[in-house]
């Protein structure tokens, strides 16, 4: 290894390696929200209650027979098969000529969405049944129940999964280069097929990929961090003398302007 | 009649486990009405069939006139009428304790937020839990926690007050706090049903109490004669038991 050719690739090939980073970071993203979005919506959905009449409980189980079958063959393939399939075969089988980026954003996201599926609904089912019962005994329907309590809860409680699955996305896009998407795993292999300096390129690349993950991980755990808020309570009473629970609502009210 | 809930042949059933047979009784408008009984006598599930949390197996609940068990077009209005307390407080964790008063209110009866805030606060003040509106529900002591989720049903403004054992899941010390708040809210004359192994409370402020035994309502009456004179063994031995307990 020499540190020259380090220094010199990192220099030469920046702008290569910056477009590939953020190719990947947009894949990662777009990924994992999308995933997440559509994990939910699969997760709420599979929940549902089977009950009411035949025709509706047909339909829950056939739905329900479909969405578990996606879950099932995106998580049991590999990705980098997934981006062969989708990308050459609808091309073939389909006529349908997606450009690489769509097909590459259509494979993550849906990839994504089988694992945040089985994480939503394990996160739905860990709620306690206490949450459900109250948002029913006030009178919520399914929905209202899902939108407004559980799910929120859900979120919460799913998101180092979440960002585990960022993480992975980070990672695991790099398979995406078998469909020419320009991400980092992409240009390293370009930038090292012109100067044969595989190691030292790969090396940059790793350091690179090393820095995005790190940085993922802290910004996810900070936020986790402020999402939970303090242990301890102090009421207003202490805190400010003068201010009646009328007055807190009002100078809020005022600053979310509603 | 003023009958609010009158009830049927009442029978409930899970699997070849029949744990509700041929409950009659009804409650009327402004009464307090304090149910005891042995755990596992069926008192919660009598109380979860009111409101339709449990689907009752036979029989009729009738309120306010109507059969809610043949015309059930309209459970979620029904629920938003009953206001249900839990053992277990049930307070939503993803909000802090106004939005828990307030959330039922704006999504079920589509009050305005300031409208909803301004009623949360009336039933919090009546439960004394007014200074801790921006509270999470982690960060309140049981007893805590159990005066909001009244405060929350009462902000639904119900026609009547169901409470499953409401100070059974407390420390000592904060018992009181909560049958005070109950007590309050009896001598408004709203329309209580109360499972409760408080019987000191079920003696002052109830005008009825139901002894319930092994599904069946085994003796109801006013509560002098239920704890000073009871008419059935069963009920005698039952307050034995649990004077022995105390
Ligand atoms: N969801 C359920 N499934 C099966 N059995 C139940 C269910 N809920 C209650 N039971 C049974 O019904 C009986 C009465 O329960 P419950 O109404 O909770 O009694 P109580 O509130 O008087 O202690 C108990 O034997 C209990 O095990
Ligand atoms: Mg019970």
């Amino acid at each position: 290894m020499s540190i020259e050719w380090l220094v010199r690739i990192a220099t030469e090939y920046w702008p290569m390696f910056v477009r590939g980073a953020r190719m990947t970071l947009l894949l990662a993203t777009v990924g994992t929200i999308v995933g997440f979005f559509i994990g939910l919506l699969v997760g709420a959905v599979r929940t549902v209650p089977r009950e009411g009449g035949l025709i509706r409980r047909v339909l829950l189980w056939i739905v329900d027979a479909v969405l578990a079958v996606y879950v099932e063959v995106f998580r049991g393939t590999p990705m980098i098969v997934q981006a062969m399939v989708i990308y050459y075969g609808s091309a073939i089988a389909l006529g349908l000529h997606m450009d690489k980026l769509t097909a590459a954003l259509f494979i993550v996201s849906v990839n994504t969405g089988a694992y945040m599926a089985e994480i939503v609904r394990g996160g739905i089912v860990s709620i306690d049944k206490g949450q459900f019962e109250a948002a029913q005994a006030i009178g919520m329907n399914h929905w209202q129940t899902m939108l407004y309590v559980i799910l929120p809860q859900v979120v919460r409680n799913i998101l180092p999964a979440t960002g585990n699955e960022f993480v992975i996305n980070i990672k695991d896009t790099s398979v995406l280069n078998v469909i020419s998407v320009t991400e980092l795993f992409f240009q390293g292999k370009s930038v090292a097929g012109g100067n044969f300096r595989y190691f030292e390129t790969f090396l940059v690349i790793s350091a690179i990929y090393l820095i995005l993950t790190f940085t993922v991980t802290r910004i996810l755990r900070y936020i986790e961090r402020k999402l939970d808020g303090p242990e301890h309570f102090i009421p207003y009473a202490n805190q400010m003398q003068v201010q009646t629970p009328e007055d807190i609502l009002r100078k809020k009210r005022n600053a979310v302007g509603y | 009649m003023n009958n609010v809930i009158e009830i049927k042949h009442l029978s409930k059933s899970f699997g070849a486990h029949q744990v509700l047979k041929d409950i009659d009784f009804s409650v009327r408008a402004g009464e307090v009405v304090c149910i005891i009984g042995s755990s596992g006598s069926g008192k919660s599930t009598l109380l979860r069939c009111i409101n339709l949390l449990e689907k009752p197996s036979g029989g009729q609940i009738i309120y306010r006139g109507q059969d809610i068990l043949t015309n059930p077009s309209n459970v979620y209005a029904l629920r938003a009428k009953l206001g249900m307390v839990f053992q277990q407080f049930n307070l939503f964790n993803n909000y802090d304790v106004l939005g828990n008063c307030v959330v039922g209110q704006m999504k079920v009866l589509r009050r305005s937020r300031e409208e909803a805030e301004e009623m949360a606060l009336k039933y919090l003040r009546l439960v004394g839990m007014e200074q801790f509106i921006h509270a999470r529900p982690r960060q309140l002591s049981g007893g805590q926690k159990q005066r909001v989720a009244i405060a929350r049903a009462l902000a639904m403004e119900p026609d009547v007050m169901l409470f499953d054992e409401p100070t059974s899941a407390l420390d000592p010390e904060m018992v009181g706090e909560v049958l005070k708040v109950m007590a309050t809210l009896a001598a408004s004359g709203m329309t209580m049903l109360i499972v409760t192994h408080e019987m000191a409370f079920a003696r002052e402020v109830a005008h009825r109490v139901v002894f319930m035994d092994q599904g069946v309502i085994a003796e109801e009456g006013p509560p002098e004669q239920i704890f000073i004179n009871p008419q059935q063994e069963r009920t005698r031995q039952f307050l034995q038991r649990t004077q022995r307990r105390q």
